[in-house]
């Protein structure tokens, strides 16, 4: 709730002028709602067309919602298309990327599988994220239509749509429930220990001294230490002019981790949002099999584009303007050094 | 493991005047004068790199190693991950701009702060745009907070996971903010009476979005385009991120284009999917926004091991609470049986990080060490076990429970748990 008092504060009193405390508290809010109080004067009026640009929130009482609909049929290619490569072709989410199918009742288990189905409340937070920030790499590409044929079809998955012919709309969409709806409670808190309740204590807490009943060492999941901590080692980098040529590939490995999100090289690589990249070096564009490009990428291809360290050079420094149109919505790497590492680490997967 | 400071029998000062009486402790072998003294250095001789050499100034190359890390096993990739401060390199209660936690949700935005704008609309009387300059025109508040994620110590629930205080405790920093008061913005564009909530929206490709209730914005909240004296760094949001003291990290939304008013939550993904506590019964706790009381010692820690043998050692920590300043913290060396309040040093801000340390003559034996907070709210930092009780293993965020470090013999030290 707005506090007055909090209006009040920003006076450069401090203190609400003692005429305010004679006038009704109806009067009070007129003045304080009605009239700016702290004439800042800065800023400018936001233009309609700017507010619908920017206003894309949805909220659970449909609030947000622009015209439109689809199907869970309607989603099913798209969602192939666009959303497999991460979440799976049945929602089960690939490696460590999220799962968005299945876990019905297992929030109380051991290992609770929160999905869409299982866990999210509202329907409405499926199409305001799908909207707002999928696909990953490509946020805001999707039509309205699309998103809510992909929202049908997600909701499809988990059975809260039953029929695949069932047209989500902005006028039906309220009317979906979502299994764990009921599932949310306030902040409970304080759960643990005041002063309230007492003071801590300070000597002999336990009855015997206290032993170890778990050691991280046990599991061992902590990540390598990569920089050396040795003084000698440190000053030899410090002397001397970096090594460059020999630490190119490591370092591309590390200019890497900008791409993996959508390529993958290796023995397991499979294509994802991108291509995988195992034998880019020296192939001809818009080859990899099962991989469904873009017209720009199909045009240069038939034009006989082969991808060297040159031509993949200009390609990774803006992608977009070097071909316009391709799907590949990176930005770019802007500096040399980097496209000259990843390159060369490129060179390593045949 | 004894704590030779608290228990009963001579004074140190007493034994050690006993020892120099009896001469014993003046028999120094002798030893090899030190090459460090003896024999000249580069450094003493020749001429260094002029003042232009370093426009921007980095750390010596023998610190090479206090740089923020990550756990690629956390997440699907590197994108959308976290990274973690190096707790255990740091001193005082200021986090370093370069070595501040990263947390992204669609890689760092890198915004032109010329084309960023900070749009409010919604339950306003006049939806405004401001530039940036328009922003910096606002009265402007400087205030030290730190931010933590509420994920933080999340692996930590099952049990001991992570060696190194970096990884157990690193998704948190704490720096001094430059900004205005969200009210005096909200205040231009007129909230109207029936506006209850804000929502602030980022314009990284994630657009992260946060249901925040208005009284939280027209207290604290600030938008802040400076931190520890210099612009936002781009990996916290620059130009312009929001400020919510004491609340979870995910809350202070980065790269800030717009916030709009309503009347009620947005409950949007991560207020729902994410950002939402499950507990042992099936039912999650949500808008559970306030860090709890925290600490953590950072000195002697799994990557801070004690180099120098029994004698003089200085126990360092960090402790903080989303609720007010840190009134108090009680270290334990035998794992949570015996304690001894520590020295908070250095200044004390509200919602923002306090320095403690214990020093104490280790006699070589292993510690199990402890850290517990108390806040001004008077709320005490839980055992782990005690919040496992009520919460479960599943909550993923809030963890605050007290941590037990192992030092063995050797002065090595590991994250263990205690029954």
């Amino acid at each position: 709730m707005l506090k007055l008092v909090d209006r009040f504060a920003v006076r450069p009193s401090g203190f609400p002028p003692p005429w305010v405390l004679f006038t009704t508290l109806a009067t009070l809010a007129t003045l304080l709602f009605t009239t700016p109080s702290l004439a800042n004067d800065l800023g400018r009026a936001a233009t309609p067309a700017e507010i619908a640009a920017w206003d894309i929130d949805i909220r659970p009482d449909g609030q947000g919602l622009p015209e439109g609909g689809g199907t869970p049929a309607d989603g099913e290619p798209i969602y192939n298309d666009r959303c497999a490569t991460c979440h799976g072709v049945f929602g089960e989410g690939e490696g460590r990327w999220p799962v968005l199918v299945g876990g019905d009742g297992t929030l109380e288990d051991d290992r609770p599988v929160k999905t869409i189905g299982s866990y999210w409340p509202y329907a409405s937070t499926v199409w305001d994220y799908i909207h707002r920030a999928m696909p990953f790499g490509d946020a805001q590409s999707l039509g309205d239509d699309e998103v809510y044929a992909l929202t049908a079809y997600v909701l499809y998955m988990n059975d809260i749509i039953d029929d695949e012919d069932f047209e989500l709309t902005r006028e039906n969409f309220a009317d979906i429930e979502m299994p764990n709806e009921g599932g949310f409670i306030a902040d409970e808190r304080p759960d643990t220990m005041t002063l309230a309740k007492g003071e801590p204590c300070m000597s002999d807490c336990t009855p015997e001294p206290v032993k170890i009943t778990m050691r991280a060492a046990v599991l061992d999941v902590t990540p390598e230490t990569e920089a050396t901590t040795d003084e000698g080692e440190t000053v030899t980098i410090a002397a001397t002019a970096p090594a460059f040529d020999a630490d190119l590939a490591a370092k591309g490995k590390k200019v890497f981790k900008k791409c993996g999100a959508c390529h993958q090289v290796g023995e397991k690589a499979k294509n994802r949002t991108g291509p995988l990249l195992n034998g880019v070096m020296g192939r001809a564009a818009g080859e990899v099999e099962k991989f469904r490009y873009s017209k720009a990428m199909k045009k240069a291809a038939a034009e006989g584009l082969i991808w060297n360290a040159e031509t993949l050079g200009w390609y990774l420094e803006a992608p977009r303007t070097f071909m316009k149109g391709t799907k590949m919505s990176f930005k770019g790497l802007p500096d040399e050094d980097d496209r000259a590492a990843v390159i060369e680490y490129l060179k390593q997967f045949e | 493991m004894t704590d030779p400071i608290s228990k009963s029998g001579p004074s140190r000062r007493s034994l050690l005047t006993t020892a120099i009486a009896g001469g014993a402790a003046l028999t120094v072998p002798a030893r090899a004068n030190d090459p460090a003294i003896t024999e000249l250095q580069p450094w003493m001789q020749s001429l260094g790199d002029g003042v232009d050499a370093r426009p921007y100034g980095t750390p010596s190359p023998y610190e090479a190693d206090a740089v923020r890390r990550d756990v690629p096993w956390l997440t699907a990739d590197p994108i959308s991950s976290i990274n973690f401060t190096p707790l255990h390199k740091l001193e005082g209660i200021i986090t370093p701009n370069g070595l501040c936690f990263e947390r992204h949700h669609a890689g760092v935005a890198e915004v032109d702060p010329a084309k960023h704008r900070l749009m409010i609309n919604g339950l306003v009387d006049k939806p405004l745009v401001f530039t940036m300059e328009d922003l910096k025109r606002f009265p402007r508040e400087n205030h030290v907070y730190f931010l933590e994620c509420a994920a933080n110590s999340g692996m930590e629930w099952r049990g001991a996971q992570l060696n190194g205080c970096q990884f157990t405790h690193g998704m948190v920093h704490c720096v001094v903010y430059t900004g205005v008061k969200l009210k005096h913005i909200l205040e231009e564009a007129g909230v109207k009476t029936n506006a209850k909530w804000i929502m602030p929206e980022g314009a990284d490709a994630s657009a992260m979005t946060r249901s925040i209730p208005m009284e939280k914005a027209l207290d604290d909240c600030m938008v802040a385009f400076a931190m520890n004296g210099e612009a936002l760094r781009p990996e916290q949001g620059y130009p312009l991120r929001i400020v919510v003291p004491g609340w979870e990290g995910n809350m202070w939304v980065k790269w800030l284009r717009r916030i709009e008013v309503g009347d009620e939550p947005w409950h949007h993904r991560e207020e729902t999917s994410k950002y939402t506590d499950l507990l042992a019964s099936g039912k999650a706790r949500r808008f559970t926004w306030e860090m709890d009381v925290k600490s953590v010692i950072t000195s002697p820690s799994p990557q801070a091991p004690i180099a120098h043998g029994k004698g003089r050692t200085v126990i360092s920590g960090l402790a903080w609470s989303g609720r007010g300043t840190i009134d108090r913290v009680d270290v334990s060396l035998d794992g949570g049986r015996n304690w001894t309040t520590a020295r908070v040093d250095g200044p004390s801000h509200t919602k923002a990080l306090h320095r403690f340390y214990h020093e104490f003559d280790w006699d070589g034996e292993p510690l199990l060490l402890q850290s517990r907070a108390i806040d001004s709210e008077g709320w005490v930092q839980p055992t782990k076990n005690a919040l496992r009780d009520v919460r479960g293993t599943e909550s993923i965020y809030h963890n605050n429970s007290i941590q037990t470090w192992y030092v063995q013999k050797d002065g090595e030290v590991e994250n263990v748990e205690v029954g």
